[in-house]
């Protein structure tokens, strides 16, 4: 199929058929990672700049190897020590990155928005790494292809999504994602922290977890984002877990079968207890293993790797 | 030096003349009214075709100067408004330093009077420095050519503060316009909150932020008996208490903005920071009840809020994006269209950009009486022109109506009977 974008900013710009080329195009990336010699010439000669404005691990090294491993030069430049520190704006930033004939750039930034800002104004594909509270597309990929590897498909599914729904732009992801695929998706968190009208996003809000996880295929644990939070959200930590963290019990309201997921890193003891993180039904790093390869599919895609192949 | 402006349809709603006449000018001011006046020597102003109106007045406006200079100054200011078809403007004090002294203020006033193209009313700050702790000279502002009293672009947080504002104020019989804004509920956000917000990942400034600062200021105009102003005014609940304190007789007047009478929320869908205003745009509910209070006349005038912002602080990321747009030059054609959507009549369109606003000023400006200074303005409401940035006045071009194609202008702006802007 021909992927009629160049930049990869949010899940809600794509469609079910569009989502599904990357997930099968990640199938077969992901051969690639489990081999003895894990490179492949694909990207060769590309350059990858990723341009982190707020600190990350997980995302910015899944990123690094996914490109490493299609033989693409990845650099990494993050915020502290860079020239925004003098003042430099954003558009100078990633213009002076531009000049330098990357190919992409990765961006994670702390203003919703700031991706398109820069697809409108740069000639390079921009591949968002997360933005703001807006989105955070190659998250909700690698969960949507884990839900398939495990489930063996997502239509139909009930994916209950808890914590702090307002500052996560894994939500909002998920949300398009996971309803454009056919599931139905819930999200629950306490009342200051579920946005007004998120269910127009595609999704049901509820305050109560336990009505949120009954029955459901997936739960989908957040982290309680602390630095985020600039007025009192929650009133303490040890009430939030009374009542929103996934325990044994509620875990017991989901189907059989349900897996649990967590887009990490993990808060042991706050989001959910480590005898589900580390208990039968978690899916966690399988989660983290699957990003590289969805995020190969979107490097490929964003390198124009489908011209390459011609 | 006379001048004739002759056969255009003459608009004076404080006089409530609405017909075909001609105005004699001698001097810079209105010397007769009539139909078909021959003047001999006078030169002619052939105005047939056109609606001749007092010179509109536009309460809230941002000169930036002193201090802002980089985005408008007065004589660009000026200019801008003279090619709305605006001949008086009052200018908020929110400058560098803030206009809270009387030499800062005249300053503004010869600046205007000597190399502007309008007339500049100075809003004087509230209190000293525009940090809500001490009340400024108001007597002496007063004397020196303030016309009333704002922190315009933040409230006044402490109530107090508020209330002896107003009765302080009131001693001299001089308005306080209030910005209503309950900053601990506004928390950072950057636009309406919603849903719109919540799809962008915008954080939201809800409703409640400006109807519950409106509703302090309405609650101490009625424990003061003093003048209240409110600015801007973008939300239904605001304007259903303006209506309720009204009918019980409280000394409360509001402008709306056309932005906020033109524009939802959706436009700042692609984080378009020319959307991005204080207070935000909101929903087409907020948007009806405004267009509602307009023609029931609970909102007393039109008013920019002009606020011209230089490229580099418009574009960035949203959330850190200055607020505001400019407005002068777009007046007119978004006034207008509400009386083509018959929202209310030509008539009320001008008294709410002229008579209205000079009575809350307490200025003599804004009528076409006999004696009165011949400020006037004539307009083609049929002229369709495209908005271009090259072609605005300002310095700054924030404007969110640029590429679009929109009817209406001035096409003869007089002050003091003399032609300040003049286009075919």
């Amino acid at each position: 199929m021909n992927f009629p974008h160049k930049n990869i900013i949010g899940i809600k710009e794509m469609t079910a058929e569009e989502i599904n080329f990357i997930l099968d195009s990640a199938e077969s990336f992901k051969e690639i990672n489990r081999r003895d010699i894990k490179k492949v010439p694909t990207l060769r000669g590309k350059t990858i700049i990723n341009l982190f404005f707020e600190a990350s691990t997980r995302t910015r090294t899944s990123f690094e190897i996914a490109g490493k491993r299609m033989s693409a030069d990845t650099i990494n430049i993050s915020a502290s020590g860079s020239s925004v520190a003098k003042g430099e704006t954003l558009e100078d930033t990633a213009k002076n990155i531009e000049a330098m004939n990357a190919d992409a750039i990765v961006m994670r930034h702390s203003a919703s928005g700031a991706c398109e800002y820069l697809a409108k104004r740069l000639d390079c594909a921009i591949v968002n790494a997360g933005d703001g509270m807006h989105e955070h597309p190659s998250q909700a990929l690698l969960d949507a292809f884990t839900i398939r590897e495990h489930k063996g498909k997502i239509e139909g599914l009930t994916v209950a999504i808890i914590g702090d729904i307002t500052h996560s732009r894994v939500v909002r992801s998920n949300i398009y994602c996971l309803s454009k695929l056919g599931a139905k998706v819930r999200v629950a968190g306490p009342g200051t922290m579920l946005p007004p009208g998120i269910d127009k996003l595609g999704c049901e809000a509820y305050t109560n977890i336990d009505e949120a996880i009954k029955g459901s295929d997936v739960v989908m644990m957040l982290r309680i984002q602390r630095e985020r939070q600039g007025a009192p959200l929650i009133p303490s930590v040890r009430e939030y877990c009374k009542f929103f963290s996934l325990t044994e019990e509620r875990l017991k309201l989901a189907k059989e079968d349900a897996i649990v997921m967590h887009p990490g890193p993990i808060n042991r003891g706050v989001e959910l207890p480590t005898s589900i993180a580390d208990g039968p039904q978690n899916v966690i790093l399988d989660q983290v293993e699957n990003g590289v390869a969805v995020r190969m599919a979107l490097l490929y895609l964003a390198c124009g790797g489908e011209k390459l192949q011609d | 030096m006379k001048v004739l402006v002759k056969s255009g349809r003459v608009v004076d709603p404080a006089n409530n003349i609405d017909e075909k006449l001609d105005i004699l000018i001698e001097d810079g001011k209105i010397a007769e009214l009539a139909a078909n006046i021959d003047a001999g020597d006078a030169e002619i102003i052939n105005a047939a075709g056109t609606i001749v109106t007092p010179g509109l007045i536009d309460m809230h406006v941002h000169l930036r100067e002193p201090g802002l200079e980089y985005k408008e100054d007065i004589v660009s200011g000026t200019a801008a408004a003279a090619a709305g078809g605006v001949t008086s403007v009052a200018c908020m004090p929110n400058t560098c330093p803030p206009i809270d002294n009387l030499p800062l203020a005249q300053f503004v006033i010869n600046k205007a009077r000597y190399e502007g193209s309008a007339n500049v009313f100075p809003i004087g700050a509230i209190s000293q420095g525009q940090k809500g702790e001490i009340l400024t000279e108001m007597g002496e502002l007063l004397e020196g050519g303030c016309v009333g009293f704002s922190d315009d672009g933040g409230p006044v947080k402490n109530g107090e503060m508020m209330r002896r504002a107003l009765e302080y104020a009131n001693t001299f019989g001089a308005p306080i316009i209030s910005h209503a804004e309950d900053l601990s509920l506004v928390a950072g956000g950057a636009m309406n909150e919603g849903a719109v917000a919540t799809e962008l990942g915008l954080k939201g400034i809800p409703n409640a932020a400006e109807d519950a600062m409106a509703s302090r200021d309405i609650m101490l105009a009625e424990l003061t008996g003093a003048h209240l102003h409110l600015a801007h005014v973008s939300t239904r609940g605001s304007l259903e208490l303006i209506r309720q304190a009204k009918s019980r007789g409280v000394r409360v007047t509001c402008e709306v903005t056309p932005h906020h009478f033109s524009l939802t929320e959706e436009a700042v869908r692609g984080y378009d920071t020319n959307a991005k205003m204080n207070p935000p745009l909101r929903t087409q509910d907020d948007v009806d009840a405004v267009r509602a209070a307009l023609a029931d006349g609970t909102v007393d005038a039109i008013a920019t809020d002009h606020a011209p912002h230089h490229v580099d602080d418009k574009n960035v990321e949203f959330a850190v994006a200055a607020n505001g747009i400019v407005g002068l030059e777009t007046l007119l054609p978004l006034t207008l269209k509400l009386v083509a959507d018959k929202v209310i009549s030509l008539p009320q369109a001008i008294s709410l950009m002229s008579c209205n606003p000079a009575k809350i000023l307490n200025i003599d400006r804004g009528t076409l009486s006999i004696g009165a200074i011949a400020d006037i303005t004539l307009i083609n409401p049929n002229k369709e022109w495209l908005v271009e940035a090259e072609a605005l006045r300002s310095k700054s071009k924030n404007s969110y109506f640029i590429g679009q194609t929109l009817r209406g202008c001035a096409i003869k702006t007089l002050r003091a009977g003399k032609v300040v802007f003049s286009r075919d």
